[in-house]
């Protein structure tokens, strides 16, 4: 009975906690799918964070929150394709230039706005007819914020966008073979300035999700690295959005079970150092990418910059 | 003029005055985006450069603490100038500082106890020069091999190293929160309710020496310093007068040309993240024998390292991926980290607007790197250039391939 109620709660917390790990490695696999590493996602993601934080904090308008953090989000994802297409810089050094900015700027930000962390009030959980009071399943899938169900809607919107639309098949072309796209009449460098943008985008909202969804509340490095694991799923998941929201939901369950850590310890009665379950899915990311690289291919052009007449 | 000319076409000072002209338009530029920035939050940026540079070089303490700032940025962008010459993108510093940190701490307090359990050998007859050097070799060591996970990784099993060393820098926070808590746990600490996570206190033989002969008062200042400016002739002489850096820089400009003329180069992958691991994890032996004299964690990787696994990327970018340009480069970002205190104080501008400015010299930097690429690429479409020592010592290399 007691562990019933654990594992409902673990595996819904899970789901809740897996949503900005969607959102920001939804938009990186758009990026990269095209070529173009963003190492900042986890500024991008605080610069959202804040953002969204901030318009609530004034306003109390959730909505404007959202709008507030995608809109950042772009905003850094354009500078990181201008960056990155246009002034052809290194992309992995250049991402943590972006990061730092991200990191110190919102920082900077809320000490000259808000100064505490005060608690806002954030997108309520959803109460859906029937399905909400179904017996354990109600709790797992059925009682989230709508953060929660637009990110794991965007994963077969992903998908489909990636795999089944012209755009998708320029993106994968961009990132494959940029000669070959080019020659077909497809603007390489327009491509990746809208899947950079776009993934932007995306990690603004995972940034949102986190101030004004999950924890209802801004402080300096909120994301305390999440931006980096979302950049990392998008390897462990090969480039294909349901196995990144896999990838994502293996390392929320994680964090979920490290939550309930002295729950789980009363009840099975064994002792694991709190320290050796927060390092498991690094461990595991790592383990999965040596298996992964050797099978997968990445998108061949990754991180290469695309220059006319360059062989 | 003609000669003149062409003279400037080929010198090498040219192309290094001309790298070092965009490095400081980088951070000429950051620094006037800061103005900016301090103008929007209704403050005088001409105070608050002020209030920085007093902060920074205002007396001899704060010039001290400067230095004592620009330490580990120094080793661990020493590290990264061998690790990015080899097309290496380390960017683990944090992780294997930490590591660092703890092999050194370990043997410092390890040298300290084991002779108490030996009857009358006093604990001096462990020479003060003696544990200094194990603990700095723990450290160089233990952060080599740390970084090495992340270079096998990708050497032999085509894992970006980008990633594997961002996992490892967790992993190693995880480690060190764990050994804190446990066998390095200061025994003080043991019976109380609520332990604070750190070591013991190093005794005084395992200490690197403080430097005061320049002033009157005491300050921080510590010999750690001495020991990265030699690190960096000793990485300098590395990268350009040895085999082993020429190889390393070869597989950086281009690992299939490298390839060609029959360079290992996995093998020069590791070896360069190997040094670049080593050198961060100097610093984190470094920090702890040389300033804090003991390891503690606040549970987050900065509450160590400070950034620095991250600032020195910055600081060695800055000093144009060289050894001996990282030195003053570090200096400057050390004095901007502790002027950043003054501006916060002085006029109300919160620190972390030093982050943000260390970002933008990142971006800035790594972004003007392409107009040295369209001016040497314009200079050497017109006159036939002569092309660089490179195909000179390939046959020695090739026959060295062949033994």
């Amino acid at each position: 009975m007691i562990t019933d109620i654990l594992k409902a709660s673990v595996a819904a917390s899970a789901i809740r906690l897996a949503t900005p790990y969607i959102f920001a490695s939804l938009g990186e696999t758009f990026g990269q799918r095209s070529g173009v590493l963003n190492l900042g996602v986890d500024g991008i993601m605080l610069m959202g964070a804040f953002a969204a934080y901030y318009a609530v904090f004034e306003t109390g308008n959730l909505f404007l929150g959202l709008l507030a953090a995608l809109i950042v989000g772009m905003l850094m994802g354009l500078a990181m394709a201008f960056i990155s297409v246009t002034l052809q810089a290194e992309q992995g050094i250049s991402g943590i230039g972006l990061y730092l900015f991200g990191l110190g700027l919102s920082e900077l930000l809320f000490q000259k706005t808000v100064v505490t962390p005060t608690p806002i009030d954030g997108f309520p959980r959803i109460n859906l007819p029937i399905l909400t009071d179904l017996p354990v399943l109600g709790e797992i899938f059925f009682h989230h914020n709508l953060l929660v169900y637009v990110a794991f809607a965007l994963v077969p919107i992903s998908a489909f966008v990636l795999n089944r639309t012209t755009f998708g098949l320029q993106i994968r072309a961009v990132g494959q073979n940029p000669e070959a796209a080019d020659a077909m009449g497809i603007s390489v460098a327009r491509v990746r300035y809208m899947t950079v943008t776009l993934g932007g985008g995306f990690a603004g909202l995972a940034g949102a999700s986190l101030s004004i969804a999950l924890l209802n509340i801004f402080q300096s490095n909120l994301t305390s690295g999440q931006g980096f694991i979302a950049v990392a799923l998008v390897y462990f998941g090969a480039w294909r959005p349901y196995w990144v929201m896999g990838g994502a939901l293996l390392f929320s369950t994680v964090n979920a079970l490290q939550l309930q850590v002295k729950t789980i310890e009363n009840a099975l009665g064994i002792n694991v150092p709190s320290e050796f379950a927060v390092m498991a899915p690094y461990v595991v990311t790592i383990i999965t990418l040596i298996f992964a690289s050797k099978r997968v291919e990445q998108p061949t052009a990754l991180t290469k910059p695309f220059e006319r007449g360059e062989s | 003029m003609a000669i003149v000319r062409r003279f400037l076409n080929t010198s090498k000072l040219v192309n290094i005055s001309l790298n070092i002209t965009l490095l400081l338009l980088a951070v000429g530029a950051a620094l006037l985006v800061g103005s900016v920035m301090i103008m929007l939050m209704d403050a005088d940026p001409i105070k608050a450069y002020q209030a920085l540079y007093e902060g920074a070089f205002g007396t001899t303490n704060s010039r001290a603490e400067t230095l004592v700032k620009a330490t580990p940025l120094l080793f661990v962008g020493i590290g990264i100038c061998v690790a990015f010459r080899g097309g290496v993108i380390n960017v683990g510093g944090e992780g294997q500082m930490i590591i660092g940190a703890l092999a050194g701490v370990w043997i410092a307090l390890s040298l300290d106890t084991v002779p108490r359990f030996i009857e009358n050998v006093p604990i001096n007859d462990f020479p003060q020069i003696t544990v200094v050097t194990l603990s700095l070799l723990a450290g160089f060591v233990a952060g080599a091999l740390w970084g090495g996970i992340a270079g096998v990784l990708k050497a032999y099993f085509g894992v970006n190293e980008i990633l594997s060393t961002i996992m490892l820098n967790q992993i190693a926070l995880q480690l060190m929160n764990y050994l804190l808590n446990g066998v390095l746990l200061d025994p003080e600490q043991k019976d109380r309710v609520n332990r604070i996570p750190k070591t013991a206190r190093i005794e005084e033989h395992a200490k690197l020496p403080r430097i005061d002969w320049f002033s009157d008062t005491p300050t921080r200042l510590h010999a750690g310093l001495i020991v990265g400016l030699v690190l960096a002739v000793v990485v300098y002489i590395l990268l350009w007068r040895t085999t082993l850096g020429y190889r390393i820089r070869a597989v950086g400009q281009s690992d299939r040309a490298s390839r060609y003329a029959g360079i290992n180069v996995k093998r020069q992958v590791l070896y360069s993240i190997l040094i670049s691991g080593g050198c961060a994890g100097l610093a984190g032996a470094v920090q702890v024998i040389g300033l804090q004299y003991r390891l503690q964690t606040d549970g987050s990787a900065a509450g160590f390292t400070g950034n620095a696994g991250f600032n020195g990327i910055v600081a060695a970018l800055f000093g144009g991926l060289h050894p001996i340009g990282t030195i003053p480069a570090s200096v400057f970002f050390g004095a901007l980290l502790i002027g950043a205190q003054s501006i916060q104080r002085e006029v109300q501008v919160p620190a972390s607007l030093i982050t943000t400015l260390n970002g933008l010299v990142v971006i800035f930097v790594v972004s003007s790197q392409i107009f040295i690429k369209r001016l040497t690429k314009r200079r050497a479409s017109v006159p036939p250039q002569p092309t660089p020592a490179a195909p000179k010592s390939l046959p020695a290399l090739q026959e060295e391939a062949a033994k």
